[in-house]
This record gives structure tokens, C-alpha cells and sequence, in this order.
């Protein structure tokens, strides 16, 4: 770009200090760096996530189209749309996708339900509040690994303390391990356990940014606290709620660390029972090298958190324009 | 070794993030050529050995002995406890061509992507003069790791000859013989193993079954076999394979019989069995036996014994030493893993870590050993007339995977009760995805 047509094309400012020629040539030199320094304050990240966030998508999408071996990278062997298609016919795809979404609803409902709940009690003023507050992170601080390998133990089936618990009680054990439903509830809970605590701070963040003034009134007005709840406190926190949801949903279709960890399994047990997306890709990437098919999965998943985010938007922006309709 | 081998459970195996290491292994394809050794200065060398599990080498002090040997020399190992994780971290390396260690350990299940599939990125160590070697290791051991044309890429460490453990105490208890000579007699056959199951089942003490797990059966069947899941030429023969057919139908009836402790081998319940007394049996390769002490512990003392295996002689498991094209200093290298899987330091390993030595001469001098532990059963004897008599075994490049489905399936039969055909349905889907 000339200098010239920058001077000309930048804001007008107010000729106030004395117009000598060179003055001039350094103040359209000033003007020009107004211009550009945001953009290069921002080149860092960009550069960064030229390198490590685009290039890699790209080549990912490139790989996906190949034959590649890990064993043997050097030869690709061109296979156009073969490691999408493969992909689709692929039992263990739907199931681990099916998981996916199961283990999805089955850890994040109850997590933001009781996040909800947590953040609403803690709203009030309660001693200690501090260190409570402090206290329901540290799910989240601790590492995945050491958390799912401690309830794994717990998950045992003939030394693990649930099924002892359960036992008291007068029940069979459970084969958390190796039962479908069963497997993905232990799943679940891990993931419930680290991520209720994180979220509740979240919406204990929104519900304070709710006018108090609003609790005041409705308490004039004799409204319980469940329905201040119900008709305060939930109106208020729909931006967070939907925050929420959109990023759990995400977090629930990446999910890895956890049912990995459970019992040490790439395939997510003998029947595949507990797989989800996010290990199905690191099994056929790292279990059997297969970067091709791999790469395709890692599309898949990114168009699918792609749509889902999309959808997710769609119906936030009709309820506002309902809304504001209204 | 091969106890981490099939262990592929409860290590931290996270921070493998797969669109980096696909990067990693397309973009970096060439700058194999390291420099080739003797850069030290003074003759001051450090060498690298990157491996797996327990080779036990440090453990029988054998680093400190090459040390004093060679005063140039010194030697830095590093472990990762599961092979499965091992053997991603490797070939990643190798892709990308940088960060290989001077010395890197092989698993017997993985020689055959060695030799077949990436024999260019590792030394040929006939180069240093390994083929005047040759006389010296088993005959099986030696050629699993020499290429088509002739390339001899790793030296052998130990090798896997099978028996049974069996726990005399649970023997005793429902009235079965517990001598070993008398056990191998009656359970000649697998047949013959499974009616004892049967025997045992009906007097067993509570909560205690015949077998660990009908996965550790199979293996152990499998492991007999020469052929088992390709053919010479690399075909993939499994599905057509009858000695495959006769281990799954064996693994199925004990499944079915309810002959199991359903446990998932090296899983935290399956460590927790050993002490418990969950089951009286477990297929035993030799490596097994240092296993089975740290999980039993001291109160397991003098409760063990081994027999010969049921149906013959076999082996499973056992690794290599090899060096990288990309190495540092190979010479070096050469000399010390020739010298570590010489007889002597073969048989010290053996003395201290029960890993079985794959050199002839070392197998020779512990012909005699004893071990208490196991009632003074004469493991020297046991697993070397089973060295001897193991099958050449025909080595496949998915051989570990492969494996892995199967078992998969036949757990599917054990413990959710799925029939034989369906869980054969799900062991074959497997291993064309396993084949890709």
C-alpha cells in the first residue's frame, strides 16, 4: 500500500500543529502506523495459528484423502474419498459415534443440572463461601488420568467400593467394565465429577451479574425462592446457560482422556461399548497407525462440531428474535 | 518384555494428539543418516537404550558391570512401562527421523513390521560383524529378526517357552493331585486341562475358578502354533487358519463352561486376583513368573507350581535389541548390545529377572535352576525342554493387533455370554480394521 493512498484513505485529523513539509510526511507516517499496528499487535497470534491451528486442519484434510501407514509415511497412496466412504460402511464408526452422543447426554444433563443447582445455593450467603467456591474447582485442577484411574478402582467389579456399597445393599455386583449402560454411566460420572464444580463458578459468575433489585421484588411480590429461581434467576442466565451448553456439547464430542483411562482400552472395551469418536480416531491412528482413516475421522468430528455448534446458534438467534418480537 | 506387552492397561498414555503426530510422521520423511559414531572426544561416549517393561539389565547390574569394562562408556536407560505406548512413541520417532536413542528394545510381535515394513530405518548389523553370532541363538529367535535379503536387524534378548502355573493350595483343597509330573500326565491334551477345570469346578473353593481368563488361554494355545495369523508369504490366513479355530473353540468351551474368572489380563482386577486366590491355573510363559511373584507377594510363597504346558511346546513372547539408522554412535552401540545378549549376561537376567535367555549357551548354563517360589519346580528344565521344542513361529506385521480382536471378541463370549459365531463375526470386522 502507498503512503499516499493510506494518508489519503486514513481519518482526517484536524491540521492543529504547524504544516511544515516534513511534518507533514511524519504525521502520514504516524497515520500509516495508526493504521497497521493493530494489525501487527494481532500478527502473533495469527502467525501462530497460521502454523498450528490452520495449516494443520488443512493438512489433516489432505492426509484424509491418502493411504498412510505411520510404519511407512513416506508412501501415500492416493485414495480420494475411499477413507470417507470406509468410514460410513464402518460398524464400529456408528457405535462409537451412538456412544458419543449417549455418553454425551448421559454426563452432561445431569452436570449442568446440578451445576445449576450448586451455583444457586452458593448465590446465597453462606460462611465459608470462599473456600466452598474454592473447594467445588478442584475436581477440575486434578489431572484426568490420576481422577479416572481412581475411579476405576471404584469401578471394579469383584474388589471396587461401589459394588461393595451395592452389595450392603443387598444387590448383584455390576459389571461396570464390561456392561453398555453400565460402562457409560462409570464414564459419565468421572466426567460429571470434574466438570459440575467448573461450571457451577460459571453460572455463580452470571447469577451475580443479575440486578438484585429483581430478587427484591419478587421477594416483595411473595415469591418463594424456587419460583425466584424459576422466574429470576433462569431468564437471567440464559446467555450463560447456552454458554454452557455449547461448550460442554463440544467437550462431549472430543471426549478421550476418560473413557481411555477406564480400563486402559483403545477400542473403549471388548464390545466397542464405551468408544467414543475421540478414541475410535486415536485407535486407528495410534492403535493401528492408520493416519489416513484417522485424519477422515478428525474431519468428521470437526464437521459434526461444526453443525452442532451451528444449530445450536440458529436456535439461540430464533428464541431472541422471538423475544424481541414479543 | 513382554509382560507390558499385552499391557496395555492403566499407564498415562495421554498427550498424543493425533493431528500433530500426523504432521510429524508425513512431514519428516528423510535425515536418517545420523553421524556415524566414534564423534567422541577422548573416547568419552554416552550411549542411549530406550526401552520397555523390564529387560532387566539394570536390575541384574549388568550397565555397571559394561561400565567398568569399557571406562569411556556411559550408559543412560530410559523405560516406558507399556510396550503398546513404547511402540507409538517409537515409530513416531522413526517417521520424523530425530530422537532415537542409540539402543532401542523390539518386541517379538513388532519384529515383523521391523523387517518387513521399515527395515531401511534400522542398522543392518551384519555390518558390525553380527552374522559370526548366528550359532549362538535359537535357531527361531535369530531368524525373526534377519530379513529376505539377508539383513540382520536386532540380537535377541529372552524368549517366551510356556508351561502352567497352578496354585497347589487351591489344588489341594478340591481334592485334585498336585504333583506336577501327575498334572502333566493328565492334562497331556487341552482336552484333558479342561476336564480337570470341570473337576475342579464341582469342589472349588468359593469364588475361585480354573483359569485366569480365556484371552490368556488362547494366547497360550496360539503360541504353540507355527502358522497362526499369516502365512509365509504374508498372506492373512487367519480366518482359514485350523490351529486358530482349535485355540478359539478351546478358549469358547471354557468360556462356556463357566471355567474362568472373567478378568481382563493386566487389568488392576486381574493383579488384585493373584493374591485373592480368584483363580488356580494361568498359562505361563517364562517372563510370567516374575509377574506373578509381584502380584502374588511373599504370602504367595510356596503356594505355587509349574507344570509342562498342555498340548506341547510352546512360546510366546520374548524381545530384541536394535539400533537405528539415526543413532548417534552405533559402533558403540554394536558392542554393547552384543555384549548384553551374550550368554553370561543372558543367564545373570534370567537369575534375577526370570526373563528366558533366547542364546543356546545361556540356556545350557541354567539348565539346573530351581526356583522357590514356585516349590522349587526346576524352571530351567521346564522351560528349556520347551525352548527346544518350541515351533518356528511365522511372524506377521499385525501379529499384536490381530491377537488383540480376537481376544476382544472371545472376552465378549466369557462375560456378556455372546455366541461363538456372532463374537467370530466381531473378531473378523476387527481385524479389517485393524488391516485398514
Amino acid at each position: 500500500m502507498s503512503l499516499t493512498a493510506t494518508a489519503k484513505a486514513g481519518p482526517r485529523r484536524p491540521a492543529g500543529t504547524g504544516p511544515g513539509p516534513d511534518d507533514g510526511r511524519a504525521a502520514a507516517l504516524r497515520r500509516t502506523w495508526r493504521k497497521a499496528s493493530p494489525y501487527a499487535y494481532i500478527a502473533p497470534f495469527f502467525t501462530l495459528f497460521l502454523a498450528f491451528g490452520l495449516f494443520p486442519l488443512l493438512y489433516t484434510a489432505f492426509v484424509s484423502l491418502y493411504r498412510v501407514e505411520l510404519q511407512t509415511s513416506g508412501e501415500m497412496e492416493w485414495r480420494g474419498l475411499a477413507n470417507y466412504t470406509a468410514l460410513f460402511s464402518d460398524e464400529f464408526f456408528w457405535t462409537s459415534l451412538r456412544n458419543t452422543f449417549t455418553i454425551g447426554v448421559l454426563s452432561t444433563v445431569p452436570q449442568l443440572a446440578m451445576a445449576l443447582g450448586l451455583a444457586h445455593l452458593l448465590n446465597y450467603k453462606l460462611r465459608g463461601r470462599t473456600f466452598i467456591r474454592t473447594a467445588i474447582l478442584l475436581p477440575y485442577a486434578t489431572s484426568v488420568a490420576a481422577a479416572t484411574l481412581v475411579f476405576a478402582q471404584l469401578f471394579g467389579r469383584d474388589f471396587g467400593l461401589i459394588n461393595y456399597v451395592i452389595g450392603l445393599v443387598g444387590f448383584d455386583p455390576v459389571d461396570w467394565q464390561t456392561g453398555t449402560v453400565a460402562s457409560q454411566i462409570a464414564v459419565s460420572t468421572i466426567v460429571i465429577w470434574r466438570w459440575t464444580g467448573y461450571n457451577a463458578l460459571i453460572y455463580l459468575a452470571g447469577m451475580q451479574s443479575i440486578p438484585h433489585e429483581l430478587y427484591e421484588a419478587a421477594e416483595m411480590d411473595g415469591a418463594s425462592r424456587w419460583r425466584q429461581f424459576i422466574h429470576v434467576t433462569l431468564p437471567g442466565l440464559r446467555p450463560t446457560i447456552i454458554f454452557t451448553v455449547i461448550i460442554s456439547t463440544i467437550g462431549a464430542t472430543q471426549l478421550f482422556g476418560e473413557p481411555l483411562l477406564f480400563e486402559g482400552s483403545i477400542s473403549g472395551g471388548i464390545s466397542h461399548q464405551y468408544q467414543t469418536l475421540g478414541l475410535y480416531m486415536y485407535e486407528q491412528g495410534w492403535g493401528f497407525f492408520h493416519l489416513g482413516r484417522a485424519a477422515a475421522i478428525a474431519w468428521v468430528m470437526f464437521v459434526l462440531i461444526v453443525v452442532i455448534v451451528g444449530v445450536n446458534a440458529l436456535i439461540v438467534r430464533r428464541r431472541t428474535r422471538k423475544e424481541a418480537g414479543r | 518384555m513382554p509382560i507390558a506387552r499385552a499391557a496395555k492397561r492403566a499407564t498415562v498414555r495421554l498427550g498424543a494428539v493425533a493431528l500433530v503426530g500426523a504432521l510429524l510422521a508425513a512431514c519428516g520423511a528423510g535425515n536418517s543418516s545420523g553421524s556415524d559414531s566414534s564423534d567422541s572426544a577422548g573416547g568419552k561416549v554416552t550411549l542411549t537404550v530406550d526401552l520397555f517393561g523390564s529387560f532387566g539389565f539394570k536390575e541384574a547390574g549388568l550397565y555397571e558391570e559394561y561400565q567398568k569394562l569399557n571406562p569411556g562408556v556411559t550408559i543412560k536407560q530410559s523405560d516406558t512401562q507399556d510396550e503398546a505406548d513404547y511402540w507409538k512413541s517409537l515409530q513416531t520417532r522413526l517417521a520424523g527421523g530425530g530422537g532415537l536413542a542409540d539402543v532401542q528394545g523390539v518386541e517379538v510381535g513388532r519384529i515383523a513390521s521391523v523387517t518387513q515394513q521399515q527395515s531401511d530405518k534400522f542398522q543392518d548389523l551384519k555390518e558390525f560383524g553380527a552374522d559370526k553370532l548366528k550359532g549362538e541363538f535359537a535357531e527361531a529367535k535369530w531368524s525373526a529378526a534377519t530379513t529376505k535379503d539377508g539383513k540382520i536387524l536386532g540380537l535377541g534378548t529372552d524368549v517366551g517357552p510356556e508351561a502352567m502355573c497352578y496354585r497347589t493350595d487351591l489344588f489341594k483343597q478340591a481334592g485334585l493331585p498336585t504333583d506336577r509330573e501327575e498334572l502333566a500326565k493328565k492334562w497331556a491334551t487341552w482336552d484333558g486341562y479342561l476336564e480337570l477345570g470341570k473337576e475342579y469346578k464341582k469342589k472349588a473353593p468359593a469364588k475361585s475358578a480354573w483359569l485366569d481368563s480365556v484371552a490368556s488361554l488362547y494366547g497360550i494355545m496360539i503360541g504353540q502354533e507355527e502358522e497362526r495369523y499369516y502365512d509365509a508369504s504374508g498372506e492373512l490366513i487367519y480366518e482359514k487358519n485350523p490351529a486358530v479355530k482349535a485355540a478359539w473353540d478351546a478358549s469358547v468351551e471354557a468360556a462356556e463352561a463357566g471355567l474362568s474368572a472373567k478378568l481382563d489380563q493386566w487389568s488392576p482386577q486381574w493383579n488384585q486376583a493373584f493374591a485373592a486366590g480368584s483363580f488356580a491355573t494361568i498359562p505361563c510363559p517364562a517372563w510370567m513368573l516374575g509377574y506373578v511373584k509381584g502380584q502374588a507377594g511373599e504370602k504367595g510363597q510356596g503356594k505355587w507350581d509349574i507344570a509342562k504346558l498342555p498340548g506341547g511346546a510352546g512360546n510366546w513372547g520374548g524381545s530384541y535389541l536394535s539400533i537405528p539408522r539415526a543413532a548417534k554412535h552405533k559402533k558403540e552401540a554394536y558392542q554393547l548390545i552384543e555384549w548384553l545378549t551374550a550368554p553370561e549376561q543372558q543367564a545373570k537376567v534370567f537369575q534375577k529377572q526370570g526373563n528366558f535367555p533366547s542364546s543356546t549357551g545361556a540356556i545350557e548354563k541354567i539348565a539346573d535352576a530351581k526356583d522357590a517360589y514356585f516349590s522349587n519346580a526346576p524352571i530351567g528344565q521346564i522351560f528349556g525342554d520347551a525352548a527346544k521344542e518350541s515351533p518356528v513361529q511365522v511372524l506377521g506385521v499385525h501379529d499384536q493387533n490381530v491377537m488383540q480382536q480376537i481376544t476382544n471378541a472371545l472376552s465378549e463370549v466369557e462375560r456378556k455370554g455372546v455366541s461363538s459365531e456372532k463374537a467370530w463375526g466381531t473378531a473378523k470386522k476387527g481385524v479389517a480394521n485393524v488391516i485398514g
